[in-house]
Protein backbone atom coordinates (compact mmCIF):
# COMPACT_ATOMS: atom_id res chain seq x y z
CA UNK A 1 0.00 0.00 0.00
CA UNK A 2 2.73 2.47 0.99
CA UNK A 3 4.71 1.44 -2.05
CA UNK A 4 1.79 2.07 -4.38
CA UNK A 5 1.16 5.49 -2.85
CA UNK A 6 4.83 6.28 -3.24
CA UNK A 7 4.98 5.31 -6.91
CA UNK A 8 1.70 7.05 -7.69
CA UNK A 9 3.03 10.15 -5.94
CA UNK A 10 6.17 10.13 -8.04
CA UNK A 11 4.24 9.74 -11.28
CA UNK A 12 1.79 12.46 -10.35
CA UNK A 13 4.53 14.86 -9.29
CA UNK A 14 6.44 14.20 -12.51
CA UNK A 15 3.33 14.85 -14.58
CA UNK A 16 2.67 18.16 -12.82
CA UNK A 17 6.31 19.22 -13.16
CA UNK A 18 6.04 18.33 -16.83
CA UNK A 19 2.92 20.46 -17.22
CA UNK A 20 4.55 23.37 -15.36
CA UNK A 21 7.77 23.29 -17.36
CA UNK A 22 6.44 22.34 -20.80
CA UNK A 23 5.85 25.93 -22.02
CA UNK A 24 9.12 27.19 -20.52
CA UNK A 25 11.15 24.46 -22.18
CA UNK A 26 9.43 25.06 -25.52
CA UNK A 27 10.02 28.81 -25.18
CA UNK A 28 13.73 28.51 -24.43
CA UNK A 29 14.43 25.61 -26.79
CA UNK A 30 12.93 27.30 -29.84
CA UNK A 31 14.63 30.60 -29.01
CA UNK A 32 17.72 28.69 -30.16
CA UNK A 33 16.08 27.76 -33.45
CA UNK A 34 18.19 28.50 -36.52
CA UNK A 35 15.27 28.69 -38.97
CA UNK A 36 12.45 31.23 -38.99
CA UNK A 37 9.67 29.37 -37.19
CA UNK A 38 9.68 28.36 -33.52
CA UNK A 39 7.95 25.07 -34.24
CA UNK A 40 9.19 21.49 -34.45
CA UNK A 41 11.51 20.17 -35.70
CA UNK A 42 14.27 21.85 -33.73
CA UNK A 43 16.94 23.12 -36.11
CA UNK A 44 19.37 24.82 -33.72
CA UNK A 45 21.16 25.53 -31.62
CA UNK A 46 21.84 29.01 -32.88
CA UNK A 47 22.11 32.40 -31.23
CA UNK A 48 20.93 34.36 -34.24
CA UNK A 49 17.60 35.37 -32.67
CA UNK A 50 19.33 36.67 -29.58
CA UNK A 51 21.54 38.74 -31.88
CA UNK A 52 18.39 39.92 -33.65
CA UNK A 53 16.92 41.01 -30.31
CA UNK A 54 20.04 42.87 -29.24
CA UNK A 55 20.33 44.68 -32.56
CA UNK A 56 16.66 45.72 -32.48
CA UNK A 57 16.68 49.32 -31.21
CA UNK A 58 13.01 49.23 -30.19
CA UNK A 59 13.52 46.17 -28.02
CA UNK A 60 16.74 47.34 -26.41
CA UNK A 61 15.30 50.76 -25.60
CA UNK A 62 12.18 49.07 -24.21
CA UNK A 63 14.46 46.91 -22.09
CA UNK A 64 16.21 49.99 -20.71
CA UNK A 65 12.83 51.66 -20.13
CA UNK A 66 11.59 48.60 -18.25
CA UNK A 67 14.66 48.59 -16.03
CA UNK A 68 14.37 52.33 -15.34
CA UNK A 69 10.68 52.10 -14.49
CA UNK A 70 11.32 49.04 -12.31
CA UNK A 71 14.22 50.61 -10.40
CA UNK A 72 12.63 54.01 -9.81
CA UNK A 73 9.12 52.78 -9.03
CA UNK A 74 10.48 50.10 -6.67
CA UNK A 75 12.75 52.60 -4.92
CA UNK A 76 9.78 54.93 -4.43
CA UNK A 77 7.51 52.11 -3.28
CA UNK A 78 10.03 50.74 -0.81
CA UNK A 79 10.85 54.20 0.60
CA UNK A 80 7.20 55.10 1.14
CA UNK A 81 6.51 51.59 2.41
CA UNK A 82 9.38 51.64 4.89
CA UNK A 83 8.58 55.11 6.29
CA UNK A 84 4.92 54.27 6.76
CA UNK A 85 5.67 50.82 8.22
CA UNK A 86 8.06 52.43 10.71
CA UNK A 87 5.51 55.07 11.58
CA UNK A 88 2.73 52.53 12.16
CA UNK A 89 4.91 50.03 14.01
CA UNK A 90 6.56 52.51 16.37
CA UNK A 91 3.87 55.06 17.16
CA UNK A 92 0.27 54.91 18.24
CA UNK A 93 -1.80 56.68 15.61
CA UNK A 94 -5.55 57.26 15.75
CA UNK A 95 -7.35 55.10 13.19
CA UNK A 96 -4.17 53.11 12.62
CA UNK A 97 -5.96 49.92 11.57
CA UNK A 98 -8.10 51.76 9.07
CA UNK A 99 -5.15 53.66 7.60
CA UNK A 100 -3.08 50.48 7.27
CA UNK A 101 -6.07 48.92 5.54
CA UNK A 102 -6.13 51.85 3.12
CA UNK A 103 -2.46 51.39 2.22
CA UNK A 104 -2.91 47.66 1.53
CA UNK A 105 -6.24 48.10 -0.28
CA UNK A 106 -4.76 48.19 -3.84
CA UNK A 107 -3.67 44.55 -3.33
CA UNK A 108 -7.29 43.47 -3.70
CA UNK A 109 -7.94 45.28 -6.98
CA UNK A 110 -6.90 43.94 -10.37
CA UNK A 111 -4.17 45.74 -12.31
CA UNK A 112 -6.61 46.37 -15.14
CA UNK A 113 -8.86 48.43 -12.90
CA UNK A 114 -5.95 50.33 -11.31
CA UNK A 115 -4.68 51.13 -14.80
CA UNK A 116 -8.15 52.13 -16.01
CA UNK A 117 -8.62 54.49 -13.07
CA UNK A 118 -5.29 56.21 -13.66
CA UNK A 119 -6.02 56.44 -17.37
CA UNK A 120 -9.33 58.20 -16.72
CA UNK A 121 -7.79 60.49 -14.09
CA UNK A 122 -4.75 61.44 -16.19
CA UNK A 123 -6.96 61.92 -19.21
CA UNK A 124 -9.09 64.43 -17.32
CA UNK A 125 -6.14 66.17 -15.73
CA UNK A 126 -4.40 66.46 -19.10
CA UNK A 127 -1.40 64.36 -17.99
CA UNK A 128 0.11 62.84 -21.14
CA UNK A 129 0.82 59.12 -21.45
CA UNK A 130 4.42 58.42 -20.49
CA UNK A 131 6.80 56.08 -18.69
CA UNK A 132 6.40 58.32 -15.65
CA UNK A 133 2.64 57.69 -15.65
CA UNK A 134 3.27 53.91 -15.84
CA UNK A 135 5.85 54.22 -13.05
CA UNK A 136 3.28 55.95 -10.85
CA UNK A 137 0.95 53.01 -11.47
CA UNK A 138 3.69 50.55 -10.56
CA UNK A 139 4.23 52.33 -7.24
CA UNK A 140 0.49 51.94 -6.57
CA UNK A 141 0.68 48.15 -6.99
CA UNK A 142 4.01 47.72 -5.17
CA UNK A 143 3.64 50.10 -2.22
CA UNK A 144 1.18 47.78 -0.41
CA UNK A 145 3.53 44.84 -0.93
CA UNK A 146 6.57 46.69 0.40
CA UNK A 147 4.55 48.01 3.31
CA UNK A 148 3.22 44.54 4.19
CA UNK A 149 6.63 42.86 3.97
CA UNK A 150 8.46 45.49 6.03
CA UNK A 151 5.65 45.97 8.54
CA UNK A 152 5.45 42.22 9.19
CA UNK A 153 9.20 42.05 9.86
CA UNK A 154 9.27 44.81 12.47
CA UNK A 155 9.79 43.03 15.76
CA UNK A 156 10.14 44.17 19.34
CA UNK A 157 13.85 43.42 19.61
CA UNK A 158 14.47 46.19 17.10
CA UNK A 159 12.55 48.67 19.26
CA UNK A 160 15.05 48.17 22.06
CA UNK A 161 18.01 49.05 19.85
CA UNK A 162 16.18 52.16 18.75
CA UNK A 163 15.41 53.11 22.36
CA UNK A 164 19.03 52.65 23.29
CA UNK A 165 20.03 55.06 20.52
CA UNK A 166 17.46 57.59 21.68
CA UNK A 167 18.59 57.30 25.29
CA UNK A 168 22.10 58.04 24.11
CA UNK A 169 20.77 61.27 22.63
CA UNK A 170 20.27 60.43 18.95
CA UNK A 171 17.62 62.57 17.26
CA UNK A 172 14.79 60.73 15.48
CA UNK A 173 16.22 61.12 11.99
CA UNK A 174 19.49 59.58 13.15
CA UNK A 175 17.66 56.67 14.77
CA UNK A 176 15.80 56.13 11.52
CA UNK A 177 18.78 56.33 9.18
CA UNK A 178 21.55 54.80 11.29
CA UNK A 179 19.62 52.20 13.30
CA UNK A 180 16.30 51.23 11.75
CA UNK A 181 17.31 51.19 8.09
CA UNK A 182 20.36 48.92 8.60
CA UNK A 183 18.44 46.65 10.99
CA UNK A 184 15.56 46.36 8.53
CA UNK A 185 17.82 46.05 5.48
CA UNK A 186 16.82 42.44 4.62
CA UNK A 187 13.12 43.28 4.56
CA UNK A 188 13.82 46.49 2.64
CA UNK A 189 15.82 44.66 -0.03
CA UNK A 190 13.26 41.87 -0.18
CA UNK A 191 10.53 44.44 -0.79
CA UNK A 192 12.68 46.14 -3.39
CA UNK A 193 13.44 42.99 -5.37
CA UNK A 194 9.87 41.73 -5.24
CA UNK A 195 8.67 45.11 -6.51
CA UNK A 196 11.28 44.97 -9.25
CA UNK A 197 9.95 41.58 -10.33
CA UNK A 198 6.35 42.76 -10.48
CA UNK A 199 7.20 46.00 -12.22
CA UNK A 200 9.48 44.24 -14.71
CA UNK A 201 6.71 41.78 -15.66
CA UNK A 202 3.77 44.18 -15.50
CA UNK A 203 1.87 44.62 -18.73
CA UNK A 204 -1.60 46.11 -18.56
CA UNK A 205 -0.81 49.32 -16.64
CA UNK A 206 2.13 50.09 -18.93
CA UNK A 207 -0.02 49.25 -21.94
CA UNK A 208 -2.70 51.73 -20.89
CA UNK A 209 -0.44 54.53 -19.66
CA UNK A 210 2.43 54.69 -22.16
CA UNK A 211 2.41 55.60 -25.81
CA UNK A 212 5.62 55.67 -27.87
CA UNK A 213 8.30 55.02 -25.29
CA UNK A 214 7.14 51.85 -23.66
CA UNK A 215 8.23 48.90 -21.54
CA UNK A 216 9.43 45.48 -22.66
CA UNK A 217 6.23 43.48 -21.98
CA UNK A 218 4.28 45.95 -24.14
CA UNK A 219 6.88 45.76 -26.88
CA UNK A 220 6.69 41.95 -26.76
CA UNK A 221 2.92 42.27 -27.02
CA UNK A 222 3.45 44.28 -30.21
CA UNK A 223 5.72 41.53 -31.54
CA UNK A 224 2.92 39.00 -31.06
CA UNK A 225 1.01 40.54 -33.97
CA UNK A 226 3.55 38.96 -36.29
CA UNK A 227 2.58 35.51 -35.01
CA UNK A 228 5.01 32.88 -33.80
CA UNK A 229 8.58 34.09 -34.16
CA UNK A 230 11.85 32.82 -32.65
CA UNK A 231 12.78 36.43 -31.92
CA UNK A 232 9.82 36.62 -29.53
CA UNK A 233 11.10 33.39 -27.96
CA UNK A 234 14.52 34.95 -27.49
CA UNK A 235 13.29 38.16 -25.89
CA UNK A 236 10.79 36.16 -23.78
CA UNK A 237 13.61 33.93 -22.53
CA UNK A 238 15.64 37.02 -21.61
CA UNK A 239 12.69 38.50 -19.70
CA UNK A 240 12.22 35.20 -17.89
CA UNK A 241 15.93 35.03 -16.99
CA UNK A 242 15.87 38.53 -15.47
CA UNK A 243 12.74 37.64 -13.45
CA UNK A 244 14.46 34.56 -12.07
CA UNK A 245 17.53 36.57 -11.03
CA UNK A 246 15.28 39.06 -9.23
CA UNK A 247 13.33 36.32 -7.46
CA UNK A 248 16.50 34.57 -6.35
CA UNK A 249 17.79 37.89 -4.94
CA UNK A 250 14.45 38.27 -3.15
CA UNK A 251 14.65 34.77 -1.66
CA UNK A 252 18.25 35.26 -0.56
CA UNK A 253 17.67 38.61 1.14
CA UNK A 254 14.53 37.49 2.92
CA UNK A 255 15.95 34.15 4.04
CA UNK A 256 19.32 35.37 5.19
CA UNK A 257 17.90 36.81 8.36
CA UNK A 258 16.24 33.54 9.42
CA UNK A 259 19.31 31.72 10.79
CA UNK A 260 20.51 34.78 12.72
CA UNK B 1 3.28 52.24 23.07
CA UNK B 2 4.53 55.73 22.31
CA UNK B 3 8.28 55.39 22.01
CA UNK B 4 8.80 59.14 22.33
CA UNK B 5 7.07 58.97 25.68
CA UNK B 6 8.97 55.85 26.69
CA UNK B 7 12.41 57.26 26.03
CA UNK B 8 11.53 60.52 27.73
CA UNK B 9 14.00 62.39 25.54
CA UNK B 10 12.27 63.32 22.34
CA UNK B 11 10.21 66.47 22.77
CA UNK B 12 6.49 65.57 22.95
CA UNK B 13 5.61 67.89 20.07
CA UNK B 14 8.12 66.27 17.74
CA UNK B 15 6.79 62.94 18.95
CA UNK B 16 3.38 63.83 17.62
CA UNK B 17 4.35 65.42 14.31
CA UNK B 18 6.93 62.81 13.36
CA UNK B 19 4.66 59.75 13.04
CA UNK B 20 2.34 61.64 10.71
CA UNK B 21 5.29 62.85 8.67
CA UNK B 22 6.27 59.19 8.27
CA UNK B 23 2.93 57.79 7.21
CA UNK B 24 1.60 60.73 5.20
CA UNK B 25 3.59 60.17 1.97
CA UNK B 26 2.30 56.60 1.60
CA UNK B 27 -1.24 57.62 2.49
CA UNK B 28 -1.12 60.61 0.14
CA UNK B 29 0.15 58.42 -2.70
CA UNK B 30 -2.63 55.90 -2.15
CA UNK B 31 -5.25 58.64 -2.01
CA UNK B 32 -3.96 60.49 -5.08
CA UNK B 33 -3.22 57.54 -7.35
CA UNK B 34 -5.61 54.86 -6.13
CA UNK B 35 -8.64 56.39 -4.41
CA UNK B 36 -8.88 59.49 -6.61
CA UNK B 37 -8.62 57.51 -9.88
CA UNK B 38 -11.35 55.27 -8.58
CA UNK B 39 -13.56 58.29 -7.90
CA UNK B 40 -12.73 59.64 -11.36
CA UNK B 41 -13.69 56.30 -12.86
CA UNK B 42 -16.95 56.35 -10.91
CA UNK B 43 -17.79 59.84 -12.16
CA UNK B 44 -16.76 58.96 -15.69
CA UNK B 45 -19.03 55.91 -15.66
CA UNK B 46 -21.96 58.26 -15.00
CA UNK B 47 -21.32 60.54 -17.95
CA UNK B 48 -22.42 60.11 -21.55
CA UNK B 49 -19.69 59.30 -24.05
CA UNK B 50 -21.10 61.81 -26.54
CA UNK B 51 -21.65 65.31 -25.17
CA UNK B 52 -21.27 64.58 -21.47
CA UNK B 53 -24.10 65.02 -18.99
CA UNK B 54 -25.10 62.67 -16.18
CA UNK B 55 -26.59 59.35 -17.21
CA UNK B 56 -26.98 55.77 -16.11
CA UNK B 57 -26.93 54.61 -19.71
CA UNK B 58 -23.48 53.01 -19.39
CA UNK B 59 -24.76 50.72 -16.68
CA UNK B 60 -28.10 49.99 -18.28
CA UNK B 61 -26.26 49.02 -21.47
CA UNK B 62 -24.61 46.21 -19.61
CA UNK B 63 -27.97 44.79 -18.58
CA UNK B 64 -29.66 45.25 -21.94
CA UNK B 65 -26.87 44.35 -24.37
CA UNK B 66 -26.77 40.58 -24.62
CA UNK B 67 -23.13 40.44 -25.75
CA UNK B 68 -22.01 42.31 -22.61
CA UNK B 69 -23.95 39.91 -20.44
CA UNK B 70 -22.39 37.05 -22.34
CA UNK B 71 -18.90 38.38 -21.58
CA UNK B 72 -19.68 38.32 -17.86
CA UNK B 73 -21.16 34.82 -18.12
CA UNK B 74 -18.05 33.65 -20.03
CA UNK B 75 -15.78 35.24 -17.44
CA UNK B 76 -17.59 33.59 -14.55
CA UNK B 77 -17.62 30.20 -16.28
CA UNK B 78 -13.93 30.31 -17.19
CA UNK B 79 -12.99 31.52 -13.70
CA UNK B 80 -15.06 28.81 -12.04
CA UNK B 81 -13.57 26.06 -14.23
CA UNK B 82 -10.04 27.38 -13.68
CA UNK B 83 -10.47 27.63 -9.92
CA UNK B 84 -11.89 24.11 -9.52
CA UNK B 85 -9.39 22.42 -11.87
CA UNK B 86 -6.44 24.28 -10.32
CA UNK B 87 -7.39 23.30 -6.78
CA UNK B 88 -7.91 19.66 -7.79
CA UNK B 89 -4.52 19.53 -9.52
CA UNK B 90 -2.59 21.54 -6.95
CA UNK B 91 -3.78 19.88 -3.76
CA UNK B 92 -2.33 16.41 -4.39
CA UNK B 93 0.83 18.02 -5.74
CA UNK B 94 1.30 20.20 -2.67
CA UNK B 95 0.53 17.19 -0.48
CA UNK B 96 3.22 15.13 -2.22
CA UNK B 97 5.74 17.95 -1.83
CA UNK B 98 4.90 18.35 1.85
CA UNK B 99 4.54 14.66 2.80
CA UNK B 100 6.39 12.44 0.36
CA UNK B 101 9.45 14.49 -0.60
CA UNK B 102 12.29 14.21 1.95
CA UNK B 103 12.51 17.27 4.20
CA UNK B 104 15.81 18.58 2.89
CA UNK B 105 14.69 18.51 -0.74
CA UNK B 106 11.39 20.24 -0.09
CA UNK B 107 12.59 23.83 -0.49
CA UNK B 108 14.24 23.02 -3.80
CA UNK B 109 11.25 21.01 -5.02
CA UNK B 110 8.90 23.85 -4.17
CA UNK B 111 11.11 26.52 -5.71
CA UNK B 112 11.31 24.51 -8.92
CA UNK B 113 7.58 23.92 -8.93
CA UNK B 114 6.83 27.63 -8.95
CA UNK B 115 9.72 28.87 -11.09
CA UNK B 116 7.65 29.73 -14.19
CA UNK B 117 5.26 31.61 -11.89
CA UNK B 118 7.78 34.44 -11.98
CA UNK B 119 7.57 35.32 -15.62
CA UNK B 120 5.25 37.83 -17.16
CA UNK B 121 1.72 36.94 -18.25
CA UNK B 122 2.65 37.96 -21.79
CA UNK B 123 5.62 35.60 -22.06
CA UNK B 124 3.80 32.76 -20.33
CA UNK B 125 0.78 33.03 -22.61
CA UNK B 126 2.97 33.25 -25.69
CA UNK B 127 4.79 30.09 -24.56
CA UNK B 128 1.48 28.24 -24.38
CA UNK B 129 0.66 29.47 -27.85
CA UNK B 130 3.85 27.75 -29.05
CA UNK B 131 2.66 24.53 -27.45
CA UNK B 132 -0.94 24.69 -28.63
CA UNK B 133 -0.64 26.29 -32.10
CA UNK B 134 -1.87 24.59 -35.26
CA UNK B 135 1.69 23.48 -36.05
CA UNK B 136 2.86 23.64 -32.43
CA UNK B 137 4.50 21.02 -30.26
CA UNK B 138 1.39 19.05 -29.30
CA UNK B 139 -0.10 18.92 -32.77
CA UNK B 140 3.25 17.96 -34.31
CA UNK B 141 3.69 15.22 -31.74
CA UNK B 142 0.18 13.87 -32.32
CA UNK B 143 0.28 13.97 -36.12
CA UNK B 144 3.90 12.77 -36.18
CA UNK B 145 3.08 9.71 -34.12
CA UNK B 146 0.08 8.99 -36.34
CA UNK B 147 -2.49 9.35 -33.57
CA UNK B 148 -4.44 11.94 -35.53
CA UNK B 149 -4.45 12.83 -39.21
CA UNK B 150 -5.39 16.50 -39.02
CA UNK B 151 -4.03 18.96 -36.42
CA UNK B 152 -6.51 19.82 -33.64
CA UNK B 153 -7.78 23.33 -33.11
CA UNK B 154 -6.23 23.98 -29.69
CA UNK B 155 -5.20 27.64 -29.80
CA UNK B 156 -7.87 30.34 -29.94
CA UNK B 157 -10.27 28.26 -27.89
CA UNK B 158 -11.62 28.38 -24.38
CA UNK B 159 -9.55 25.28 -23.68
CA UNK B 160 -6.38 27.26 -24.43
CA UNK B 161 -7.41 30.10 -22.12
CA UNK B 162 -8.21 27.64 -19.35
CA UNK B 163 -4.91 25.79 -19.86
CA UNK B 164 -2.91 29.02 -19.64
CA UNK B 165 -4.76 30.05 -16.48
CA UNK B 166 -4.57 26.63 -14.82
CA UNK B 167 -0.81 26.57 -15.44
CA UNK B 168 -0.41 29.81 -13.50
CA UNK B 169 -2.84 29.04 -10.69
CA UNK B 170 -1.61 25.51 -10.05
CA UNK B 171 1.69 27.13 -9.07
CA UNK B 172 0.03 29.79 -6.94
CA UNK B 173 -2.20 27.25 -5.17
CA UNK B 174 0.67 24.83 -4.66
CA UNK B 175 2.43 27.61 -2.74
CA UNK B 176 -0.53 28.43 -0.52
CA UNK B 177 -1.62 24.83 0.10
CA UNK B 178 1.95 23.69 0.77
CA UNK B 179 2.35 26.44 3.38
CA UNK B 180 -0.96 25.36 4.87
CA UNK B 181 0.02 21.69 5.09
CA UNK B 182 3.36 22.53 6.68
CA UNK B 183 1.68 24.64 9.34
CA UNK B 184 -0.40 21.68 10.52
CA UNK B 185 0.95 20.45 13.79
CA UNK B 186 2.00 16.76 13.53
CA UNK B 187 0.23 16.10 16.82
CA UNK B 188 -3.14 16.18 15.05
CA UNK B 189 -2.09 13.29 12.87
CA UNK B 190 -0.56 11.47 15.83
CA UNK B 191 -3.76 11.91 17.81
CA UNK B 192 -5.81 10.54 14.91
CA UNK B 193 -3.47 7.56 14.58
CA UNK B 194 -3.58 6.91 18.35
CA UNK B 195 -7.34 6.85 18.16
CA UNK B 196 -7.10 4.16 15.51
CA UNK B 197 -7.67 6.08 12.28
CA UNK B 198 -5.88 4.83 9.19
CA UNK B 199 -4.03 7.18 6.85
CA UNK B 200 -7.04 7.63 4.56
CA UNK B 201 -9.41 8.43 7.39
CA UNK B 202 -6.86 10.76 8.98
CA UNK B 203 -6.54 12.61 5.72
CA UNK B 204 -10.27 12.87 5.06
CA UNK B 205 -11.35 13.77 8.58
CA UNK B 206 -8.36 15.67 9.97
CA UNK B 207 -5.94 17.01 7.36
CA UNK B 208 -8.43 18.00 4.66
CA UNK B 209 -10.83 19.93 6.93
CA UNK B 210 -7.93 21.71 8.63
CA UNK B 211 -6.49 22.85 5.30
CA UNK B 212 -9.87 23.92 3.93
CA UNK B 213 -9.54 27.58 5.03
CA UNK B 214 -6.18 27.74 3.22
CA UNK B 215 -7.75 26.28 0.09
CA UNK B 216 -10.50 28.89 0.27
CA UNK B 217 -7.96 31.71 0.51
CA UNK B 218 -6.08 30.32 -2.48
CA UNK B 219 -9.28 29.77 -4.43
CA UNK B 220 -10.39 33.32 -3.74
CA UNK B 221 -7.02 34.68 -4.90
CA UNK B 222 -7.39 32.57 -8.04
CA UNK B 223 -10.85 33.97 -8.63
CA UNK B 224 -9.73 37.59 -8.24
CA UNK B 225 -6.62 37.32 -10.42
CA UNK B 226 -8.31 35.17 -13.05
CA UNK B 227 -11.42 37.26 -13.60
CA UNK B 228 -9.37 40.46 -13.93
CA UNK B 229 -6.76 39.22 -16.38
CA UNK B 230 -6.81 40.53 -19.92
CA UNK B 231 -3.68 38.97 -21.42
CA UNK B 232 -4.29 35.23 -21.13
CA UNK B 233 -7.72 35.22 -22.83
CA UNK B 234 -6.59 37.76 -25.41
CA UNK B 235 -3.49 35.81 -26.47
CA UNK B 236 -4.76 32.24 -26.02
CA UNK B 237 -8.52 32.54 -26.45
CA UNK B 238 -8.40 34.95 -29.34
CA UNK B 239 -11.53 36.90 -30.12
CA UNK B 240 -13.85 33.91 -30.51
CA UNK B 241 -15.47 34.61 -27.19
CA UNK B 242 -14.95 37.74 -25.11
CA UNK B 243 -14.26 37.82 -21.41
CA UNK B 244 -14.96 40.91 -19.30
CA UNK B 245 -11.41 42.36 -19.31
CA UNK B 246 -11.31 42.02 -23.10
CA UNK B 247 -14.65 43.83 -23.33
CA UNK B 248 -13.29 46.66 -21.14
CA UNK B 249 -10.13 47.00 -23.21
CA UNK B 250 -12.16 46.98 -26.42
CA UNK B 251 -14.09 50.07 -25.30
CA UNK B 252 -10.84 51.95 -24.76
CA UNK B 253 -8.96 50.67 -27.76
CA UNK B 254 -11.39 50.84 -30.63
CA UNK B 255 -13.84 53.49 -29.53
CA UNK B 256 -12.11 55.55 -26.85
CA UNK B 257 -15.29 55.12 -24.82
CA UNK B 258 -13.91 55.76 -21.33
CA UNK B 259 -17.32 56.10 -19.63
CA UNK B 260 -18.48 52.67 -20.79
CA UNK B 261 -15.09 51.12 -19.97
CA UNK B 262 -15.31 52.67 -16.49
CA UNK B 263 -18.83 51.35 -15.93
CA UNK B 264 -17.82 47.84 -17.03
CA UNK B 265 -14.72 47.95 -14.77
CA UNK B 266 -16.85 48.96 -11.82
CA UNK B 267 -19.32 46.15 -12.52
CA UNK B 268 -16.40 43.71 -12.68
CA UNK B 269 -15.09 45.03 -9.38
CA UNK B 270 -18.54 44.73 -7.82
CA UNK B 271 -18.60 41.04 -8.77
CA UNK B 272 -15.20 40.51 -7.13
CA UNK B 273 -16.41 42.29 -4.01
CA UNK B 274 -19.52 40.09 -3.90
CA UNK B 275 -17.31 37.01 -4.22
CA UNK B 276 -15.18 38.32 -1.39
CA UNK B 277 -18.20 38.82 0.85
CA UNK B 278 -19.50 35.35 0.02
CA UNK B 279 -16.06 33.87 0.68
CA UNK B 280 -15.56 35.74 3.96
CA UNK B 281 -18.92 34.58 5.26
CA UNK B 282 -18.24 31.01 4.23
CA UNK B 283 -14.89 31.06 6.02
CA UNK B 284 -16.46 32.34 9.22
CA UNK B 285 -19.05 29.59 9.16
CA UNK B 286 -16.26 27.03 8.74
CA UNK B 287 -14.43 28.33 11.79
CA UNK B 288 -17.47 28.44 14.05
Amino acid sequence: MRGIVHIASWLYALAVYGFIFLPVIVLVLFSLQSTSFPIPPFTGPSLRWYEAVLSDARLTSALVNSLLVAVFSSATAVTLGFLSAWGFARFVLPGSGLLRGLITLPLTVSYLIIGMGLLVLFNWAGVPKSLLAAGIGHVVINLPLCFAIIYSQMGDHQINIERAARDLGAPEWKVLLLISVPVMAPAIFAGFFLSMTFSWDEFVISFLLTRFDTTLPVEIWNLLRSGLNPKTNAVGSLVFAVSIVLVVLFELTLLRRKPA
Amino acid sequence: MNSAGNSGRAPPRAGRALPWALVTPALAWTLAFFVLPFVAMGLSSLTAHEGGGLTLANYSQFFTNASYWQAMVNSLQVTAIVTVVSVLLAYPFAWILAEQVPERWQRLALMLAVLPFWTSYVVRSYSWLLVLAQNGVINRALTGSGLIAEPLQLANTRLATVTGFVHFFVMLLTLTIFANLKQLSPSYRKAAADLGAGPVRTFLHVVLPLTLPGIMVGAFLTFVLCIGDYITPQILGGNNELLMPQLVMMQIGRRGDFPLASALSIILMAVVTLAYLACARWLKIERA
